[in-house]
């Protein structure tokens, strides 16, 4: 028997039955195309955050405070000590070489008012460097000066969202009057928009003098994070190592594992993130694989009850002179032409779900190489082990028993 | 051609034991037009199995053209049926949803012979059998039945066999159109192929050249048959 021969019977009775092979298909179509579409935006997630992250700037290290000290055993949450101050960013920048620019930062998120119009956003208190460490870049206006910082004066910059959020189109902002938790501010400057939805992105803030944010606002002299620009990628770790040393130093901790702060690279909150997506993808791809494994136990019952109505057809194959892997090939190659059918529209299908999802939703999906080729070679394992069986019963049934079939 | 010694066929189910062939031995030589006969529970169509190398006997020795076929595995069986043999069935066993030729054809797929030649092969074959040539793309679902069994017999030649078998090829037919196949088999056999032909039907075996009659498991008698037509024209 030739490979022609095989596919020509294949085509001859998957055409003999069109409906049911069709439908068989389908099942295929919708776990393979399910597949791809759950990983496609699995890492277009993935992509954006990654992004959105290094939008912040790729030489950048966080300085964020740790867990609050405490004499009981429990933890407080991360990031909820308040040792963190101004006096420790202006000790990186004179004492660690290597430091271009630092800027401090105190952010929580307030209700703002504007005439009309309110939303809650967060509110960024910080310095003149603020932009260049973040690569902010201004449409409108001006940024925060030093000279704002030192009088503690009440001016904010709005993000594009922001100001989106709070003033009818067509409205300059500048010179405007917002309510920040009560208090008028008067607006100085618009940020450009640097893109991203959702997680980490920058276009939703406020920014203000930091001192004004200390001593109005939140009424305490400690910052939330020190953002810290290095000159190279190359001395990162030198400088990361320099500003643990310093801030040691400073509040008097002798073992770095009880460190009141964490100092993190760009790099590192990558990788905290990646995980966490890598982990969704994971988990998306999971629950479109079980639609999967359905529809290969449908090219199984369908092949099962070929096997069952085309028992005398066998009976014959056999008289005439057809061996067992003859047999059990006509029936392999069916079912694997069945599923690799359904892969190839299922991942036509998936990527058209992946490219309707961007563009009716904005969302960013990423269809990989990578999920293209397992979903193909699932498509392919699936034939092979639902067909197997099948084909095997075809293959060992009694010739005589099969003629006498009923 | 064909010889068989003490052939015995056990059947078991659970501890009951039946014998349904006893001891059975006889030879048919090549040319030779055999019908086998005998009730129903006979044996007769557990001979035609073990004939026609479907089956193997528990017993005994089956030697199909000098080699003894009785211990061989199910793909040396299956050899020897696709290059030696042809069956023709009661139920004709057709492909249904395929046409005439493609079923002609369906034994050559599996000797590999080179697509281009499949189909003459197939109409010499069908020609050969009285089918007419405007049948040849019809759908075998949609011939009469005395069609159908001559495309199966069409089918049955198509590889050349040194051996016919049939096994009551005439059983779902009326009696005109089961003469006119039998007289094609008369023909081939004219044309100096192997027939056997297995029937319960004392005057359907009447058109062969010798009678094996069976009963309960052995042979009862194994004559020359004068009334064939055929017999008599040697006598004269």
């Amino acid at each position: 028997m030739f490979i022609t021969d095989l596919l020509e019977e294949t085509y001859l009775t998957i055409s003999a039955n069109k409906i049911r092979s069709g439908l068989t298909i389908l099942g295929i179509v919708i776990g393979i195309g399910s597949v791809i579409a759950m990983i496609s935006i699995g890492q277009g997630a993935t992509y954006s955050i990654q992004s959105n992250i290094q939008a912040m700037g790729s030489n950048l290290i966080t300085v964020m405070p740790g867990f609050q000290k405490s004499f009981s055993q429990v933890r407080a949450q991360k990031g909820s000590a308040q040792t963190l101050t101004i006096e420790d960013a202006q000790a990186i920048e004179e004492e660690i070489p290597f430091v271009q620019i630092v800027a401090p930062e105190l952010s929580q998120y307030y209700q703002v008012v504007t005439k009309g119009k309110n939303t809650k956003t967060k509110v960024v208190g910080t310095v003149v460097s603020y932009p260049n460490v973040k690569n902010i870049g201004i449409e409108q206006g001006s940024f925060i000066s030093d000279q704002n910082v030192r009088n503690m004066s009440k001016v904010a910059v709005l993000g594009p969202t922001t100001r989106d959020d709070l003033f009818e189109e067509g409205i300059t902002p500048i010179g405007q009057t917002v309510r920040i938790n009560g208090i008028n501010f008067k607006v100085i400057g618009v940020t450009q928009s640097k893109g991203g939805t959702g997680f980490g992105s920058q276009d939703d803030v406020i920014f203000i003098p930091i001192t004004t944010a200390q001593r109005f606002l939140v009424g305490a002299d400690y910052v939330s994070t020190i953002g810290v620009q290095v000159e190279n990628q190359q001395v990162m770790a030198q400088v990361q190592a320099g500003i643990t040393n310093l801030l040691l130093q400073r509040h008097n901790i002798g073992d770095p594992l009880t460190a009141d702060f964490s100092v993190l690279s760009q790099q590192d909150i990558l990788e905290s993130a990646s995980s966490i997506t890598n982990t969704m993808t994971i988990l998306l791809a999971a629950i479109a694989g079980i639609s999967l494994i359905v529809g290969g136990i449908g090219i199984m019952n369908m092949m099962m009850t070929t096997v069952t109505e085309r028992t005398r057809e066998i009976g014959l194959r056999k008289a005439i002179g057809a061996k067992r892997l003859d047999i059990s090939l006509q029936f392999l190659v069916e079912a694997v032409i069945l599923t690799f059918l359904g892969g190839v529209i299922g991942i036509i299908l998936g990527s058209g779900t992946a490219y309707g999802i961007t563009f009716f939703t904005g969302m960013a999906t990423k269809i990989s190489l990578f999920s293209i080729i397992l979903a193909f070679s699932v498509s392919a394992g699936i034939g092979i082990t639902f067909g197997y069986w099948p084909a095997q019963k075809a293959a060992k049934l009694n010739p005589i028993e099969a003629l006498r079939y009923e | 051609m064909i010889k068989v010694k003490n052939i015995t066929k056990v059947y078991k189910s659970g501890v009951v034991e039946t014998k349904v062939l006893k001891d059975v031995s006889f030879s048919i030589s090549e040319g030779e037009f055999v019908a086998i006969i005998g009730p129903s529970g006979s044996g007769k169509s557990t001979l035609m199995h073990i004939l026609g190398c479907l089956d193997t006997s528990t017993t005994g020795q089956y030697f199909f053209e000098g080699k003894d076929v009785s211990q061989l595995s199910d793909d040396e069986l299956a050899d020897i049926r696709k290059k030696e043999i042809g069956f023709v069935f009661q139920a004709f066993n057709l492909l249904p949803r395929a046409a005439v030729l493609r079923n002609v054809v369906l034994p050559l797929i599996y000797v590999n012979i080179p697509r281009s030649k499949r189909e003459k092969i197939a109409k010499k074959a069908l020609l050969s059998v009285g089918l007419d040539e405007t049948r040849f793309h019809h759908l075998s679902n949609q011939l009469s039945g005395g069609e159908m069994q001559r495309v199966a017999i069409a089918r049955a030649l198509v590889n050349n066999p040194s051996l016919i078998l049939a096994d009551e090829p005439t059983g779902n037919l009326d009696s005109k159109t089961g003469e006119l196949v039998l007289e094609t088999f008369q023909n081939l056999n004219r044309q100096g192929r192997t027939v056997i032909l297995i029937t319960h039907e004392k005057y359907i075996a009447e058109h062969a050249k010798r009678i094996i009659s069976l009963k309960d498991g052995e042979i009862v008698e194994d004559i020359v048959n004068h009334r064939s037509k055929a017999v008599q024209q040697i006598k004269e």
